[in-house]
């Protein structure tokens, strides 16, 4: 019992990884530019699709893994950016719902091309041999697959740390979510800093579907499943928080590997259920929100 | 702006469509009564919504949720209980304001995102609940073959069933809109610090404006029932709770009537377009860029415009784009 209890803790772990990595970057659009983006979902499953494209492309070896891993969310932000530039930037001065509008059309638009682009077939992609397989962990066996995620979410957390807190564009990108005003005021092209943010959000998206992609079946609609879960995340974390989306991670994965555990025929109700006692107990999230 | 909850030339478009809906059937096949039904319904339900997200200013980010309550109490009553069907009826809006009550008193204390987000999960509960409880609500198959009682079962009746239930519903919503209270929640919507200011009880206006809409939701998921015959989990999930926001924002949200356009021209886009190519929702994606670009108060935002000049759209007169913690 208790090292089953561990596996699924593990597991649980692992999938807020990738979790993580998705909602980090939902948080830090709606943090600069404040705007809650509905598409991010369509953009993890883009990430997903390309991974699974690129992977074919390559020859389908160890070799074409990696670099379908590193390329497709550069892919995802290539569509961001252009969006982005094409669209996005002349809605700024307009009403907050409109942007939220702009962004739910741009996810109906984006699920149709992705059904266009791959069709409605479920996609699969194996990983290498070097991440194959299970160890023995606590007794019993867990998947090297969600060790290597394990690893990756905080590398994650801590290069986006770094980027947010030690480079000048990064700094440029917090300072336009506390005050844009300010920011346009002493010369930075807020615009692009917003382009820049946008971009970045959305690479992280195409990261965490291009991670995920080897653990579950790729297909249409597992951008409703990310968006829903990941705007939570980012609520009871803070908005705009990047520690806060980790934290809110943490709790989603962890109590719905607690509800598969203990009455896995509802185990999808626990995690709403902890962002419900969350938001009641602390409605604004648990850590400070960026504005 | 007029004054009195009864104004000819505001009232005389709306008589104008019911006489048209009324004589409709005679004169169009069974699928047009058929998708023109399923219009009355969606309208019903966007109207609803815009009583809260156009009127009141809320981010209600989950009003299928209520609609999916309604649905889900007249169906049970139905198939699981040896009541009555009326019971249904009555129990079915009531069911739903009930639970509006207990959801909206949760998120009138949150303020915008918040509210909005803390809606979503709430709501995103009763679905996981209609989605896994296979021995009650059927899981995520739903329950088909709902027996629906003879007088309003066949394509025809029940079109004129959810056309009176509609015509009831509007007037009653109408009169709730030029209420007093309708005005205090339009201003709290513009200015809530003001309204604080003056001493009106901003969240119980707002909670009593979530119950009255949820009521309104229910009923329209009574209508789905008779129209279809089925329910299913997808009534409660939050992709149609976005479809129906949507809706409100397309049509024209600082309008009384922009919603029921807003349904028409969705299901009318899913009906059509559908028949052409399966990927409407693209169209309807480039549509709704073109109207954010060129139409931002929506369809019916835009007509009032042009016929009766600023007055009679509300206007944005707090629309700075901010979110107000």
């Amino acid at each position: 019992m208790l090292s089953s209890l561990g596996v699924h803790l593990l597991v649980g772990l692992s999938r807020a990884m990738i979790l993580f990595i998705v909602s980090s970057g939902l948080s830090f659009v709606l943090g600069v530019l404040r705007v809650p983006n509905v598409a991010h979902g369509s953009l993890y499953m883009i990430g997903a699709f390309s991974a699974f494209t690129l992977n074919q492309v390559f020859g389908g070896g160890a070799a074409a893994f990696w670099l379908a891993l590193l390329l497709s969310p550069f892919v995802v932000a290539g569509v961001a950016l252009v969006a982005e530039r094409g669209l996005f930037c002349h809605l700024y001065q307009r009403e907050h719902l409109m942007l939220l509008l702009f962004t739910f059309a741009l996810m109906l638009i984006l699920g149709d091309l992705v059904k266009i682009i791959w069709g409605s077939d479920y996609r699969s992609i194996t990983s290498p041999e070097l991440l194959a397989g299970s160890l023995p962990i606590l007794g019993s066996s867990f998947p090297k697959y969600n060790l290597f995620l394990l690893i990756v979410g905080p590398v994650v957390a801590v290069a986006l740390w770094l980027f947010t807190n030690k480079t000048k564009i990064g700094k440029v990108a917090r300072a336009a979510a506390v005050d844009r005003e300010m920011v346009d005021a002493i010369g930075i092209n807020v615009s692009w800093v917003f382009a820049f943010a946008f971009t970045l959000g959305c690479f992280l998206g195409g990261l965490g579907g291009a991670l995920v992609a080897p653990t579950i079946s790729v297909s249409l609609g597992m951008d409703h499943d990310i968006i829903i879960e990941a705007f939570l995340i980012v609520t009871i974390g803070g908005l705009g928080n990047m520690w806060g989306a980790l934290i809110g991670s943490l709790i989603f994965g962890v109590t719905h590997s607690i509800g598969v555990l203990l009455w896995p025929q509802f185990a999808i109700v626990f995690p709403y259920l902890a962002v419900v006692i969350v938001l009641v107990w602390r409605p604004t999230g648990m850590l400070k929100s960026v504005w | 702006m007029q004054r009195g909850p009864f104004n000819w030339k505001t009232v005389w478009p709306y008589v104008a469509v019911f006489a048209a809906l009324l004589f409709m059937p005679l004169a169009l096949s069974r699928f047009y009564v058929y998708i023109t039904a399923v219009i009355m319904v969606t309208a019903l339900l966007a109207m609803s919504l815009n009583m809260v997200v156009g009127h009141g200013g809320m981010y209600q980010f989950h009003h299928a949720a209520f609609y999916g309550v309604g649905a889900y109490t007249f169906a049970l009553v139905l198939t699981r209980t040896q009541l009555p069907a009326w019971v249904g009826f009555v129990l079915a809006p009531f069911a739903a304001a009930f639970t509006g009550l207990i959801i909206g008193w949760f998120c009138v204390r949150l303020n915008k995102l918040y509210f909005g987000m803390l809606q979503i999960s709430l709501g995103s509960l009763i679905w996981a609940i209609a989605f896994r409880w296979y021995s009650l609500t059927g899981g995520d198959d739903g329950i088909h073959g709902i027996p629906i009682p003879d007088a309003i079962s066949t394509i025809s009746s029940s079109y004129y069933f959810i056309l009176f239930v509609l015509g009831a519903c509007i007037i009653v919503m109408y009169m709730i809109y030029r209420s007093p209270f309708g005005k205090t929640l339009q201003a709290i919507r513009d200015n809530p610090e003001r309204c604080e200011t003056v001493g009106i009880h901003v969240r119980g206006h707002q909670l009593f404006g979530i119950v009255i809409a949820t009521f309104f939701a229910g009923i329209a998921g009574v209508l789905f029932v008779v129209v279809e015959g089925s329910v299913f989990p997808d009534l409660l999930f939050w992709v149609l709770s976005l479809e129906v926001f949507i809706m409100c924002l397309l049509g024209g949200w600082f309008t009384f009537a922009g919603p029921v356009l807003g349904a028409a021209i969705t299901v009318g886009l899913r009906t059509f377009v559908g028949t052409y190519t399966e990927y409407w929702t693209l169209i309807l994606g480039v549509i709704l860029i073109l109207l954010i670009f060129f139409l931002p108060e929506g369809v019916m935002g835009f007509i009032i415009d042009k016929t009766r000049g600023r007055e009679g759209a509300g206007g944005l007169t707090d629309a700075k784009g901010r979110i107000h913690q």
